[in-house]
């Protein structure tokens, strides 16, 4: 029997009775810097492969949804900031050690390659994509034939530079996709070692952390450009890549608990905080089976000819993702070393 | 130089006085603290075992708090004193969150501070605002790597504890039990 009683001075909102020093933007950006990291992968994956045609929704919609997605993560994380307009000092330094100085760096080079993505495929997306699909595209082509009716809209780069860099890149492509898809991937990772590499926090103490995270984002990925996409060829390919990473993140989500199990007393402790303890039905209910388990099912029948609407499991994918992300970031901050 | 304390937790009675000097030495504000009292029990009665400790940043010589500070606020003076430069600082957390043992706090004015070991205070030959109040006087500070020092004499006399070791920060703040 041992007790712990903290008796005075120490009446630290922040710190007790548990630390929370981080608030849901920090989850909130680690899902959408792994949504990015999926779309902004399969993007690249299908344009190294030649699967540009047949893909228009991973090469060209994707790595827009992206873009808008790491521009929400930023706002979060400067938000998250208790002293925002410092924010600058993070790009004034490298500092090898610190993940966050890491994560600052790979965030800003991953946003500037994805716009650059976007500006190579303006053209194409614009007139020749077929717009008039929805309210919001219907609204922006025809915004888009009004000002070229008028002449007021023209497709050429105003200035030389403009135009000799793109057709530079479109030369390049292959190049730009091989950087994009490496920068995708540090991006998933370090999502995961943020927490990881905190010793401090038993939870978020595991290497298994990083490759757990990157599968989950690119899930996420495959999810969401399954909801996107218009054509059966896109959805059905997407389907089968995300069965496979659901699966495999079923089996790093035991792996990670069985590490913990067979580890330390610390570590034995927070798994028990998902197996009865305080986070058990939050995270079953809806990480393993509305976020993972039943995907998979669905996605499994959609295979196999049933009809389902692809944005139930595209949704619960998304919803599981989240979820995954502010339990392990609230529960790692309730979970700590004891003495 | 490697500045360190020991307090002697058979001594202390957990008056907190080193709670209310650190904060009225460092103007700290109303609702923190950088030093705190913890009372632990153990057993099971009739046997009990009452332990009373002064806590505060360890001043580790492993620091996880400086490796994970990405603008390189977090950082180590002479004598080994974490220290945030609070000019750098732009409040992200990390150092928080790499803590073992929950020392460093959101200021409101927008930084993480943390105990100093009072090293405006320590420069000029004092001791730090919390060992020069303590009534029991169960509280040492001074030079680890001098053998002749107070300090040095009396953990190498007595049985002492530091705090989490197994989270490998090798602390320098030494628990006589």
């Amino acid at each position: 029997m041992r007790e712990e009683l903290i008796t005075s001075g120490r009446m630290n909102p922040g710190i007790d009775p548990v630390l929370h020093g981080w608030h849901w933007p920090i989850p909130f950006y680690l899902f959408v810097g792994g949504l990015a990291a999926g779309l902004l992968f399969f993007a690249a994956y299908k344009v190294l492969f030649g699967k540009e045609k047949d893909f228009p929704t991973a090469v060209m919609i994707g790595p827009f949804v992206a873009l808008a997605a790491i521009v929400m993560g930023l706002m979060a994380l400067i938000y998250d900031l208790h002293h925002p307009l410092y924010a600058w000092q993070l790009f004034t330094t490298i500092r090898i050690e610190s993940p966050m100085s890491w994560g600052a760096w790979t965030l800003m080079i991953v946003s500037i390659v994805n716009a650059v993505w976007i500006f190579t495929y303006l053209k194409k997306i614009f007139p020749d994509f077929n717009l008039k699909q929805n309210f919001l595209r219907k609204v922006i082509s025809n915004f888009i034939e009004e000002k070229q009716s008028e002449g007021k809209l023209n497709w050429d780069w105003k200035y030389k530079f403009l135009r000799d860099f793109e057709s530079f890149l479109i030369k390049n492509r292959k190049a730009l996709a091989w950087l994009m898809m490496i920068l995708s991937i540090i991006l998933g990772v370090y999502t995961g070692i943020l927490l990881s590499a905190f010793n401090a926090r038993p939870l978020w103490n595991t290497a298994l952390l990083g490759p757990l995270f990157l599968t989950s984002g690119f899930s996420t990925g495959a999810a969401m450009l399954m909801i996107l996409s218009k054509t059966h060829l896109e959805k059905i390919a997407f389907s089968k890549i995300d069965v496979l990473l659901i699966i495999i993140e079923l089996f790093f989500i035991t792996h990670m608990f069985m590490g913990y199990l067979a580890g330390s007393e610390v570590k034995a402790e927070a798994a028990h905080y998902f197996m009865g303890g305080e986070f058990t039905v939050t995270f079953w209910v809806n990480v393993i089976i509305l976020g993972l388990v039943v995907p998979l099912a669905l996605e499994t029948m959609e295979l196999l000819n049933v009809k389902i609407p692809v944005i139930i499991p595209g949704l619960l994918i998304l919803w599981g993702g989240m979820m995954f992300r502010f339990i392990m970031v609230d529960a790692g901050q309730v979970i700590r070393y004891l003495y | 130089m490697r500045y360190g304390m020991a307090i002697d937790t058979r001594k202390c009675v957990g008056c907190s006085d080193c709670v209310v000097a650190c904060q009225t030495e460092n103007s700290i504000p109303h609702g923190y603290t950088r030093d705190w009292i913890s009372e632990t029990v153990e057993g099971m009665y009739p046997n009990l075992a009452l332990e009373i400790r002064s806590e505060r940043c360890n001043h580790c010589d492993d620091t996880p708090c400086v490796r994970t500070c990405p603008t390189g606020s977090s950082h180590i003076i002479e004598g080994g004193i974490v220290k945030v430069t609070h000019e750098e600082c732009i409040g992200c957390g990390a150092c928080i969150e790499s803590c073992p043992y929950d020392a460093r706090y959101f200021h409101p004015e927008g930084y993480v501070d943390k105990c100093t070991f009072c090293d405006h205070r320590v420069k000029n030959g004092q001791d730090p605002a919390c060992v020069s109040v303590c009534p029991t006087h169960c509280m040492y500070f001074g030079d680890l790597d001098d053998p002749n020092s107070e300090i040095s004499k009396v953990v190498a006399k007595n049985k002492v504890k530091v705090l989490a070791p197994e989270a490998g920060t090798k602390p320098q703040i030494f628990y006589l039990v």
